[in-house]
């Protein structure tokens, strides 16, 4: 059992570690995709660094400094993240499960729809983010995932306990992993339907009949797990009060994912505070 | 006043008056969004005596959820004089539903 689970690696989920580990708290960060951090050339705007420094040398320099100070670093892509009886956090990887006290979500924001016409036309008509929230509701009917990735396929599976008839469709893209549900990698044109949605249609003109869509882009993302767990989530951004939590005791979120400045200052700053705030929450919950 | 736990019948009762406004959450037992809808509701309907508050399990009232189109929990409706003015898929914030009762 860790006292708290990190997810994301990049200037907020790391800086949230150090005050873990400096707090004599067992920590583990989880990272899989490339932070956004990585992708900036130079960053010349950031206290300290008299001829700035690279994104991905501030990342990976970020990284070293929580292995050394004994947080546990690893490269697993996270599916999945429940809550059990005990108000415990389960994080499941590909691979592994894992337990804690705490949680932060620190995942930076991944874009969350694809740029397909009808996709929010069809929010809540028949387009769900959530498999375990809303396939009840998708019994025996014929259901399609978007997306092509591990991620795209846990959710096909967790959907496979109501109903067999599942398409992962790829948009074009090529799987990445095996399942053994139907594929269909066209690219897609359209959503279309009425009072709710009925097909999808293909840039090469055919068309394919459901009755619901998944949206399961790219690995989970934060607004992913927070659709699941519960978090308040407006623009997209999950809703923190000023010490980084949740409305969930126990769960902060830190950086791009909460909105505001996408700025490595801010990051850390909130992940300073919401590592503070989850040290707090442990001492008081032994 | 107190949430009411709506059968088909009391939900017809309900949005078929015209003296209040009336909000209903659609939920289930089993889903995590839900819990966290559950206590904003129940906030609403002690605070506001002007507002009627219902919560409709879509195990049990199955029908109603088919009727409007409850693809998704939490789903919230509001109810004016009788008719469906706004619906919000996903939780919702108090202030954000205040407003639209209002």
């Amino acid at each position: 059992m860790f006292d708290c689970i990190i997810v994301g690696a990049g200037p907020a989920g790391i800086s949230a570690s150090l005050y873990l580990a400096r707090a004599n708290k067992k920590v583990l960060v989880l990272y899989y995709n490339e932070a956004q951090v990585e992708k900036a050339h130079k960053i010349d705007n950031y206290y300290g660094f008299v001829d700035g420094i690279s994104g991905n040398d501030l990342y990976n320099n970020g990284i070293k400094q929580a292995i050394n100070l004994g947080v546990d670093v690893l490269q697993e892509e996270v599916l999945d993240i429940k809550i059990d009886m005990d108000m415990h956090y389960q994080v499941n990887t590909l691979n592994n499960q894992y337990t804690s006290k705490t949680l932060i979500i620190a995942t930076g924001n991944k874009k969350l729809r694809p740029n397909i016409k009808g996709i929010i036309e069809f929010e809540g008509k028949g387009i769900s983010y959530c498999a375990i929230c809303d396939g009840f509701f998708y019994r025996k009917k014929k259901l399609a995932v978007l997306g092509a990735s591990e991620y795209a396929i846990s959710e096909a599976n967790e959907l496979n306990n109501i109903t067999d008839d599942i398409t992962i469709l790829t948009n074009g893209e090529k799987l990445n992993g095996s399942t053994k549900f139907n594929v269909i990698d066209k690219k897609i044109k359209e959503i279309k339907g009425d009072v709710k949605i009925r097909n999808v249609e293909f840039e090469d003109g055919s068309t394919f009949e459901i009755d619901g869509l998944f949206i399961a882009i790219g690995s989970a993302g934060g607004i992913d797990f927070a659709k699941k767990l519960g978090l308040m989530v407006e623009n997209d951004n999950i809703v923190v009060d000023e010490n980084m939590k949740t409305n969930i005791d126990g769960l902060y979120a830190c950086g791009n994912i909460t909105g505001g400045l996408l700025q490595v200052g801010k990051a850390v700053y909130e992940g300073s505070l919401a590592g503070l705030s989850a040290i707090k929450y442990i001492n008081e919950n032994k | 006043m107190e949430v009411l736990h709506l059968t088909k019948e009391k939900f017809e009762e309900i949005i078929s008056q015209k003296e209040k406004a009336v909000l209903v959450d659609f939920f289930a037992t089993w889903c995590g969004p839900c819990r966290m809808q559950g206590p904003i509701v129940e906030e609403i309907a002690k605070e506001n005596d002007d507002i009627i508050v219902g919560k409709l399990d879509v195990d049990e009232v199955s029908e109603v959820a088919e009727k409007y189109n409850v693809y998704s929990i939490p789903t919230l409706l509001i109810f004016k004089n009788g008719e469906l003015v706004r619906t919000f898929v996903g939780l919702t914030s108090k202030t954000i539903l205040l407003n639209a009762l209002k």
